[in-house]
């Protein structure tokens, strides 16, 4: 039978009560999610550029689409904060401050990499930034993030665990069982959902015996809310709140964020066709979160295309200088193929 | 030196390491107000409370991932599974995340993790509650296996498998927590990858680990009353195997025979002998012989059990037959 819905759950978001909450960073401006966000769409088309050229090799997933989930959720968070991800990882690396040239000396596969050419592109990882990485296995790290809340716990540190992970981990057991411990203990972990309708090819439809997934959050009487993630300042409300919940309450919460993927799902698939029609892409591509914003801040007056064209400029410059870096940067050497295996260098 | 039970040895190194750092806590099934399945953490919930001694609902996948998240952020847990038969439901965490994490992070995690609990068959528990899994987990670069079969080891490995800052694997024995065997009172540690020679002879080596070093020992005793003088080597440690006591004992014994609890192919014996044919072939007076469990789900039947177990007659005839005394 299923359980009665409990109160706990918040169902729907509540309007936005950032006068209740202690801001934990100083609020960006509009501005400076604009520029993240396109900082992500740039890196990402060259990304695709530069796996065409096979400079990048592997399974390579792009964000483009999905900007403002990771923007604005990770805008929520302090930097003694903690946010795991999984394999679409890019997105969140960049909007958490791993640096550009790390990333993209990663995804070459060269020494200077965030994770020294041993990751890859589903693997990045910073310890500078808390960034806890990129996770191949679908739901597999949606229990890691409980454990890092549960080590947050046991500190007794007021610091909150944030995991991000598709709609498709959803029907899992990780994801289950991981998120019955953070409510039953307690723990200061907000789960959130990037929910851009298909895992791989299997539309949400075909995989889930309920559309709203986060009502999965009633049976473990977590709060949860649905929010729509092109809207980078309504994610990253719902993470404050969830993030003040967690660091307050000791409680978690499941945030849906509802969002779509441009491109196919990885490198090798088609932007559209089997799964999906050339006209339903067409019609979530007009609801691109950079442009949402941009327009919303050329209707009030606060932004012009001559903004746009030089921020564009900049924000090329970057990318094209993390590519010029990461081209320079070396392989990595022969020796470390057996270093890193073990701790402390034992091999 | 004070005779103790395995289940009291491992009971000491966790509350010592307990005790030591704080940093270091046990989680899984029935390990609190329980005292632990086979009360292996009898007293522990009393002494450090709930946040140390936690009781998991039955989600092996699930709190083996949470310890993995923690010793990510620098706690170091001791991850119990009941059994490792239930472990098969977190091997994704233990292989995908703890095993891997320091090296897909170019050197940036390292999982300071003990995942622990009994290994391999007990008594007529038939085919889903009684395997081995060394093999699975020796196979993993990342991970470090340990399988002490006494007291004193089981004591010292487990210590130095909480104080390592790699995912240890400890296999202990269900059929060893009663045992007993003399444990110092002052503090030792068992260094991993060391092997112990457990009993001198020349005339052949035994070459084993777990619980089946028991069996070992007791045919050495008795082979001893027909003449025949065996060496017996304990791994202790099945990764980093110490290739080198190996290469010792069958240079000096120029015969072997490799006994295990697990199944034939692809077992811990199968690279004990690639060890041996790559670092004595010169030596061999005779082809390696392997003793392990018949390669069938284990049986219920009392009779179709002790059939499909390896023993100690099984051990006698194969060092005889490695002796060419008998077919
Ligand atoms: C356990 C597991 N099964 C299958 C795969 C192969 N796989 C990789 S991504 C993916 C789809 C996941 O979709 P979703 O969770 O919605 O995330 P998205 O790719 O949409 O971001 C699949 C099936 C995998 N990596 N792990
Ligand atoms: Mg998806």
């Amino acid at each position: 039978m299923p359980k009665k819905k409990s109160d706990s759950s918040v169902k729907t978001a509540p309007p936005p009560s950032g006068a209740r909450l202690t801001e934990d960073t100083p609020a960006p401006s509009r501005k400076d999610m604009l520029r993240e966000m396109l900082l992500i769409r740039r890196f990402e088309e060259r990304c695709a550029e530069a796996y065409a050229l096979g400079k990048i090799g592997g399974f390579c997933h792009l964000y483009i689409g999905q900007e403002a989930v990771g923007v604005g959720a990770i805008s929520a968070l302090r930097d003694d904060d903690y946010v795991i991800a999984s394999y679409r990882d890019h997105g969140q690396a960049l909007a958490r401050g791993v640096p550009p040239r790390a990333i993209m000396a990663e995804l070459f596969g060269r020494a200077d990499g965030c994770s020294k050419g041993k990751g890859g592109s589903m693997h990045l990882f910073d310890r500078n930034v808390n960034f806890l990485g990129g996770h191949g296995i679908v739901g597999g790290h949606i229990p890691l993030a409980t454990g890092v809340a549960f080590a947050i716990k046991y500190r007794g540190g007021d610091q909150v665990c944030l995991c991000f992970f598709g709609e498709a981990a959803v029907n899992g057991g990780a994801f289950h069982e991981a998120l019955n411990m953070a409510a039953l203990w307690k723990l200061p972990v907000v789960y959130l959902i990037e929910n851009n309708r298909y895992g791989m090819g299997t539309a949400l439809e075909r995989a889930s015996a309920i559309n709203d997934i986060a009502e999965r959050a009633c049976s473990y009487d977590m709060p949860n809310e649905v929010v729509d993630g092109q809207d980078v300042f309504a994610v990253r409300d719902a993470v404050r709140r969830a993030a003040h919940r967690a660091r307050a309450e000791h409680t978690p919460t499941l945030v849906e964020v509802r969002t779509y993927r441009f491109m196919g799902h990885s490198m090798s698939d088609a932007v559209s066709g089997t799964y999906r029609t050339k006209e339903e892409l067409e019609e979530h591509m007009k609801r691109d979160p950079i442009t949402v914003l941009r327009s919303d801040m050329e209707q009030h007056g606060e932004w012009s295309d001559q903004d746009m064209a030089a921020l564009d400029d900049e924000i090329k410059g970057i990318v094209e200088d993390a590519w010029n870096f990461a081209d320079a940067s070396p392989e990595p050497a022969l020796e470390s193929l057996t270093e890193d295996v073990y701790a402390n260098g034992e091999f | 030196m004070p005779v103790i039970t395995y289940r009291d040895a491992l009971n000491q190194a966790l509350r010592e390491e307990m005790q030591r750092d704080d940093r270091v806590f046990i989680m899984g099934e029935e390990v609190g107000v329980y005292q632990g399945a086979y009360k292996v953490s009898k007293g522990l919930l009393q002494e450090f409370g709930e946040m140390r001694v936690v009781d998991t609902p039955i989600t092996e996948l699930g709190f083996a991932g949470v310890g993995v998240g923690a010793a990510m952020v620098g706690l170091r847990p001791i991850i119990e599974f009941m059994t490792w038969n239930f472990a098969l439901l977190a091997l994704d965490q233990v292989v995908n995340s703890a095993a891997k994490m320091l090296y897909m992070s170019g050197g940036q995690y390292n999982i300071p993790i003990v995942f622990r609990g009994p290994n391999g068959a007990a008594l007529q528990l038939s085919a889903q509650h009684s395997q081995a899994w060394e093999s699975w987990l020796a196979h993993i670069p990342g991970l470090k296996v340990v399988a002490p079969g006494t007291p004193y080891d089981a004591k010292g490995l487990l210590k130095s498998a909480v104080r390592d800052e790699n995912p240890v694997i400890v296999l202990e024995g269900e059929m060893l927590y009663n045992t007993k065997g003399e444990v110092p009172t002052e503090e030792y540690l068992i260094p991993l990858g060391k092997a112990a020679l457990k009993h001198e002879g020349d005339h052949c080596s035994i070459i084993t680990h777990g619980k089946m070093i028991l069996v070992a020992l007791q045919a050495a005793e008795q082979l001893a009353k027909d003449g025949i003088r065996v060496d017996v080597l304990d791994l202790l440690s099945i990764r980093p195997m110490d290739v080198e006591a190996i290469a010792t004992t069958v240079r000096k014994t120029n015969r072997a025979v490799v006994l295990e609890e697990g199944w034939e192919v692809a077992g811990i014996g199968a690279q004990v002998v690639d060890y041996i044919q790559r670092e004595c072939f010169d030596d061999l007076d005779a082809p390696v012989i392997r003793v392990h469990q018949m390669d069938v789900p284990m049986p219920y039947a009392k009779n179709l059990e002790r059939a499909a177990k390896p023993d100690l007659p099984k051990t006698i005839a194969a060092v005889k037959k490695v002796m060419y005394l008998e077919q």
